[in-house]
């Protein structure tokens, strides 16, 4: 069988579908994290594909930029994550409803 | 250049005293009195000097500041100067002067002291801006200004409610009057284009018929704004009620100047008045005087008798106007300033000395133990009778006159004839109150007022005597007619036997009538013997022929309906329809749309990615 782009697009679909899931129904800070990390990748996963089948680079120079933004990212998102845990004592996003009125 | 600032003084330091005092010396009594004292005092002598320097025509006659131009209109900030004004400013500076040292005895033992002085100064500042003004609008602030402080002195002893009403209805009853002068102010500047006394003039002097049609209305319209200020029927019923005020402020507010203030705007534009106009206004007035002396003879309250008198004899000023007699109108109220504000200084001490009995019933007696008072006030009796050869019977004979060199014989009868009632009212007030047995056993301990009192109540008496010779008369005439100056006292003493001996005689016959039949009927009375004599009448008179009722009844009755119909629309129509529905419907929204805000982080995430979803479908969905 001839893996074709439809592949990688679907394959890329589905973890992005899996990701929101995770950011909607989950209630770990933690865990909402690493899905919205899943859906970034789906992204680059999707990006790189279309690089390869239409022979143009630039895609994949958009994926460097992309994992090099979300490496800086991570690092702030986690230490605020940290942050939060140590002023809350806790990560769970039912507990952090400060916004309503 | 020294001398064109002189009247600017005179007019901003009773201002200027009024704002320090309020600003700075409430606490300290006596320097607030002297800040007061002190303005209209220097007010005084600099008029005087500046009469004495510049004659009673100077030049030029108006000293004008631009205040504020709107397309065509433009007011000025103007003082005027003539004759007229001048004679008033010394009315309003002299007569308000001793008024102030009066005060300083009778006020003395008064919590609001300062506040008392502040208010009279105020009132001194308005009244000379009236008197100074060269246009409607600036003498329209005035003329309110004047009212404000009549308000606040009315209302001195606000903590009774007696006082506060009167103040209020003495302000409303005004502005009915003011509403009217506004519109003709109006009118006349629709109608020629200028506000300005002076220009006005001109206008009309070269055009007649510049106002058409509407020439008596916008007269009469304007004289409704005298009608209000000066006490004349129908707007009359706030003068008496102001006796709630202060007896010195009553001396000098609703006595000698600001109910004067409406002949003195009469005389200040008797050019816009027509012959109807006038008429109208001679009537007013000549029944005026005449209801107000009925009223007058049935009123035991001493300043409420006073009170009715001086709307009496405003209605003869008014009368006097409307006779196109500006001269004898001004005369009038000049010799009245004198003894009307001498008859209520002396009520004044008098009802100091009962502690606050202001019911003539009550007194008596008081010839042997009150010697200045009983002395000038016998002097302002005899002068406001019209007795000869006493100020006011000078003056009232010019009106008298005037009434016969019209040809309007009416009026004379009604003239003569409130002059007899006048002199009956004056000496039954005179009779029970001083003379007689002391009535109470308060009136047989009284004392004379301390000589703070006691020596403007002279200073008055000279004038309320000599006033009617003294060129008062000659000096309006200079403006009104072009005569000349100069008089000799002589002459002066015997003009009106020379000029109308008929109508003279037939005053003075009135007079002694009055005299006789008060003297026949008060001598040892010790109490009234007209309700008996004359029965429903006099009753009615004692009612004051039930004016207060009859407006009780109709127009605040129908005040009060209108009041509840719009009080109806407001809570229901305005408030509950109209603010109602937007405030509700606003409300709603709010409350659904604030649901959407749950505070929880993953539903925005999904409603987010829903409305993604939908936009996608939008876009690529097709």
């Amino acid at each position: 069988m001839q893996v074709g782009l439809e592949h990688y697009l679907v394959v890329s679909f589905l973890l992005f579908a899996l990701g929101l899931l995770g950011v909607i129904t989950r209630r770990n800070l933690l865990v909402i994290y690493m899905s919205l990390e899943l859906m970034l990748n789906a992204a680059n996963l999707a990006l790189v594909a279309f690089s390869r089948f239409n022979n143009n680079l630039n895609g994949q120079i958009l994926v460097f930029f992309i994992i090099t933004v979300a490496a800086a990212e991570v690092a702030v998102g986690l230490a605020l994550i940290v942050a939060l845990y140590r002023k809350r004592q806790t990560a769970h996003v039912e507990d952090l409803t400060l916004m309503k009125l | 250049m020294k001398s064109e600032l002189l009247p600017w003084l005179i007019l901003f330091l009773p201002l200027l005293a009024a704002v320090a005092i309020t600003l700075f010396t409430l606490r300290h009594r006596t320097v607030s009195a002297l800040l007061s004292i002190g303005a209209i005092v220097i007010g005084f002598v600099l008029t005087i000097s500046f009469i004495a320097a510049n004659g009673w025509t100077p030049t030029p006659a108006e000293s004008v500041a631009n205040w504020l131009t709107i397309g065509d209109l433009q007011v000025d900030f103007g003082l005027k100067l003539d004759a007229l004004s001048l004679m008033m400013m010394l009315i309003v500076t002299g007569v308000g002067g001793v008024i102030h040292i009066y005060s300083f005895g009778y006020m003395h033992e008064d919590r609001g002291f300062s506040r008392y002085f502040a208010c009279l100064s105020l009132f001194t500042f308005s009244m000379l801006g009236v008197v100074l003004a060269n246009n409607f609008i600036e003498l329209f602030i005035f003329w309110e200004l004047v009212g404000v402080s009549s308000y606040l002195l009315i209302g001195h002893w606000f903590e009774r409610p007696s006082a506060a009403d009167a103040a209020k209805k003495a302000f409303i009853t005004n502005r009915l009057g003011d509403f009217g002068f506004l519109l003709g102010i109006l009118m006349v500047w629709g109608l020629l284009g200028s506000l300005n006394f002076t220009v006005l003039q001109i206008k009309l002097t070269a055009n007649p018929a510049a106002l058409g049609g509407m020439a008596s209305i916008a007269a009469l319209l304007i004289f409704c704004g005298a009608v209000g200020k000066s006490a004349q029927f129908p707007l009359h019923v706030w003068l008496p009620d102001a006796m709630e005020g202060p007896t010195p402020v009553s001396a000098l507010i609703h006595a000698a100047t600001m109910v004067a203030a409406g002949v003195y705007m009469l005389c200040r534009i008797l050019f816009l008045l027509n012959a109807d106009a006038l008429q109208v206004i001679a009537w007013i007035g000549g029944f005026t005087a005449l209801l107000a002396a009925l009223i007058a003879i049935q009123q035991n309250d001493i300043k409420r008798i006073l009170a009715y008198s001086t709307i009496s004899q405003l209605g003869y000023m008014v009368m006097a106007v409307g006779l196109a007699g500006p001269t004898p109108a001004m005369f009038h109220l000049t010799t009245h300033a004198f003894f009307k504000a001498l008859l209520f200084l002396g009520a004044g001490s008098v009802i100091i000395a009962l502690h606050e009995e202001q019911d003539i019933w009550k007194m008596g007696g008081l010839r042997s133990k009150m010697g200045v008072t009983f002395w000038t006030f016998l002097i302002a009796t005899l002068a406001l009778s019209g007795v000869p050869p006493f100020s006011g019977f000078y003056s009232k004979d010019s009106i008298l006159g005037q009434a016969l060199d019209k040809g309007n014989y009416p009026l004379f009868v009604v003239g003569a004839f409130t002059a007899g009632l006048t002199a009956f009212y004056m000496f039954r007030l005179f009779y029970v109150a001083f003379l007689g047995k002391a009535k109470t056993e308060a009136a047989e301990h009284v004392h004379e007022s301390p000589a703070v009192m006691a020596w403007p109540l002279r200073v008055l008496g000279v004038f309320a005597f000599i006033g009617g010779v003294i060129g008062v008369s000659q000096t309006y005439a200079s403006q009104f007619s072009g005569r000349e100056f100069g008089v000799p006292l002589a002459q002066s003493l015997v003009e009106p036997f020379v000029h109308s001996p008929i109508g003279t005689l037939i005053g003075i016959a009135f007079i002694a009538v009055g005299f006789f039949a008060a003297r026949t009927l008060y001598r040892n009375a010790t109490s009234d013997p007209l309700p008996a004599k004359l029965g429903g009448f006099a009753t009615a008179m004692k009612n004051r022929f039930y004016f207060d009722e009859i407006y009780e009844a109709t127009v605040i009755r129908a005040h009060d309906f209108i009041a509840a119909v719009m009080d109806w629309i407001d809570r229901w129509l305005v408030d509950w329809a109209c603010i109602g529905f937007v405030r509700g419907g606003t409300d709603l929204t709010g409350r659904t749309l604030r649901l959407v805000q749950t505070g929880n982080l993953q539903t925005y995430a999904f409603l987010f990615v829903l409305g993604v979803a939908v936009v996608m479908y939008l876009v690529l969905g097709k």
